[in-house]
């Protein structure tokens, strides 16, 4: 059996398509599991979105901790016997999934791009060496765990006339020597730069925070109004929130136009924005790193150039 | 305070060229370092000594050429190290459990830690794979840690949230690269950290043979073909072919 997890509803949708497909080849089934208070509505839905049972473990917890998902879902494994495990890959979710696969001293992947069975046994891939390479993993071993990102794949159609089994299921927490003391959302625009088809972004060449706002009119102009920034921009400086925060390890982009200023191009940066259609660079170091990952470049101070910039290309779109 | 860093020797990413024939990485001449990361986590360990007093001991899981790159982080501030020498067979399994046989065999601990990922390849499992194996609390994307007597408390970027969690000892904490800046050491250091001691364990002396259960088949190059147009005359000049180019590429409309 196929066993899906996340604790955001959009990714266990998308995970429905590839554990649904899994495991018709299999000739098994896919379950959807519901971690917290019973929502049949939630289960419902993912019954339409191909979930052909699914396992609500009723359980008294307020916000997510691996330690008590992950004993939960041990459980839900035991209960189930499910032989794949996929899991959501937002940072709860690989959190879960390695302690899970500790638990279990099971064979775990995470962040697979891609997955299939080869010679019946369960083949995945993932992005390794920050970009430069594809590993093919396959596992020689059961349960499999393996974590997917967002948008790796897109979910099925609805289909209300899908029928399925929901199974619910109390479970004892069990306790642990940790607990969360505060949960504060971080202050987040309503970017969403993964499906952005124009990105500008900046990083540490620029001077101040107001200075962005040369970014958001370049962006404004080219109709893309979507803004990214590297890591020391959000994480360091605070100056965006961490929503447009683009590479290994904030977000992966694929947009037509990808605009990165005063960004130097370390491959950090480069693998989240790699797959980009056409790469502009601007950037006043001639030997800047960035020049070699881009389609079209200038060279020169971005407080010079982008004004200039943003006024040609609006003159040009009239 | 009794800390144990878990640092791992990669290669270094930013250094590695790709086969213009068969577009694959080349693996073979690529120079080695400490994960970047893992640096963050040993200052941090410093830190926390440096205000309980207590013993940092770092645990590699790597070739004997990584006795190497332990040194720079006995320099750093570790007290000890510890080299657990390689098989021939590694994956994730395979490597989180020689770490979490080595912690138990070191014993006495109040917190290991380790970074959030790995430069190289990046999953992000050990850290919390090594905490289920040991059954102890885990702590990721640490980017502040507060560490008191009994307990310890820190701020997890959790990317749209930021939790505060606390935890008694032991704890597994991962820390991410924005917790503190990792001190360069001096030349005394340096020369101080050739008397530390650094053990070598076989894999063999701490469990049982382990066999993977996830296995690499292949590694596949992932091309990418670059213009690399540059404009470097005028800015004028250069502003106006830029956008002529992008109007011919239709991405103006
Ligand atoms: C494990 C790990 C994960 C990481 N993940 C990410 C990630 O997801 N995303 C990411 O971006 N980084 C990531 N990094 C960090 C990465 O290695 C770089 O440190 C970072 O991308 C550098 O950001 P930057 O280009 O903004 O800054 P810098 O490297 O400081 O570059 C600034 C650039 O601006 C140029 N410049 C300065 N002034 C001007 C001017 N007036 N006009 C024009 N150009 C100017 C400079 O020439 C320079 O090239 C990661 C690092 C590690 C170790
Ligand atoms: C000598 C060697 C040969 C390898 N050969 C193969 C191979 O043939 N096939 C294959 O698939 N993989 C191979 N690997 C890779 C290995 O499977 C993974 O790198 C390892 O499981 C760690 O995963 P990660 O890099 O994703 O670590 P992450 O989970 O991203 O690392 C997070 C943190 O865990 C700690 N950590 C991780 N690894 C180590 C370590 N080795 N020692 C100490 N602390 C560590 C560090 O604190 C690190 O910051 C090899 C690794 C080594 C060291």
């Amino acid at each position: 059996m196929v066993l899906v997890f996340s604790d955001n509803k959009n990714l266990s949708l998308e995970l429905l398509n590839k554990g649904s497909e899994l495991a018709k080849e299999l000739g098994k089934n896919v379950t959807a599991v519901i971690i917290g208070e019973s929502d049949d509505g939630l289960a419902k839905e993912y019954i339409s979105y191909g979930a052909d049972k699914v396992f609500i473990a009723e359980v008294d917890i307020d916000s997510f901790e691996a330690e008590k998902y992950a004993g939960i879902l041990e459980k839900v494994l035991k209960e189930t016997g499910a032989e794949i495990v996929l899991i959501g890959s937002n940072k709860n979710g690989k959190d879960l999934a390695s302690r899970l696969a500790g638990r279990l001293d099971a064979g775990c992947v995470i962040d697979c791009t891609n997955l299939y069975l080869k010679d019946k046994k369960l083949t995945v891939e993932r992005v390794v060496y920050s970009g430069n390479a594809i590993a093919v993993e396959q596992f020689n071993s059961k349960p499999s765990i393996v974590t997917i990102p967002s948008k790796v794949f897109d979910p099925l159609k609805k289909d209300d006339k899908h029928s399925g089994d929901i199974v619910k299921k109390k479970f004892d927490v069990e306790k642990s020597a940790s607990k969360v003391l505060k949960v504060q959302e971080m202050q987040t625009g309503d970017v969403n730069v993964e499906d952005a088809e124009i990105i500008v972004s900046c990083g540490r060449g620029f001077k101040s925070k107001d200075d962005i706002k040369l970014v958001s009119e370049l962006a404004e102009v080219l109709k893309g109004k979507t803004v990214g920034c590297s890591r020391p921009i959000a994480a360091d400086l605070k100056w965006l929130s961490e929503d447009h925060w683009i590479g290994l390890s904030g977000h992966k982009v694929k947009p037509k136009l990808y605009v990165a200023v005063g960004i130097s191009g370390q491959i950090q940066h480069i693998a989240g924005m790699r797959d980009s259609s056409i790469i502009v660079a601007i950037n006043k170091d001639p030997e800047a790193l960035i020049f070699k990952s881009a389609d079209y470049g200038i060279v020169g101070d971005l407080y010079e150039v982008l004004p200039k910039l943003t006024s040609m290309v609006k003159d040009k779109m009239g | 305070m009794n800390i144990i860093v878990c640092a791992k020797q990669v290669v270094d990413v930013s250094e590695m060229k790709v086969d213009s024939k068969t577009k694959k990485p080349i693996l073979q001449g690529v120079p080695q370092k400490i994960s970047d990361i893992d640096k963050n986590a040993i200052e941090e360990a410093i830190k926390i000594k440096d205000k309980h007093g207590g013993k940092i001991t770092v645990v590699t899981v790597g070739p004997s050429d990584a006795k190497e790159r332990i040194k720079e982080l006995l320099a750093m501030g570790a007290d000890e190290g510890v080299l657990i020498s390689s098989t021939d067979k590694y994956d994730y399994r395979i490597v989180s459990s020689l770490l979490a046989e080595a912690i138990k065999k070191i014993g006495e601990y109040d917190i290991v830690l380790c970074g959030e990922a790995s430069i190289d390849m990046f999953s992000g499992q050990v850290g919390p794979r090594v905490a289920g194996l040991l059954n102890i609390p885990q702590i990721t994307y640490a980017q502040n840690i507060n560490a008191e007597k009994d307990k310890t408390v820190a701020m997890r970027n959790m990317g749209d949230k930021s939790v505060t969690t606390e935890s008694s000892y032991p704890v597994l904490i991962t820390v991410t690269k924005e917790i503190n800046e990792p001190r360069l050491p001096s030349l005394m250091q340096i020369l101080g950290a050739a008397n530390k001691p650094i053990n070598e364990w076989s894999a063999g002396s701490l469990t049982k043979e382990l066999q993977p259960k996830v296995e690499t088949i292949e590694l596949k190059g992932i091309p990418m073909q670059r213009k690399n147009i540059v404009y470097k005359d005028d800015v004028d000049d250069s502003v106006k072919k830029l956008v002529d180019s992008l109007a011919k590429e239709g991405v103006l409309r």
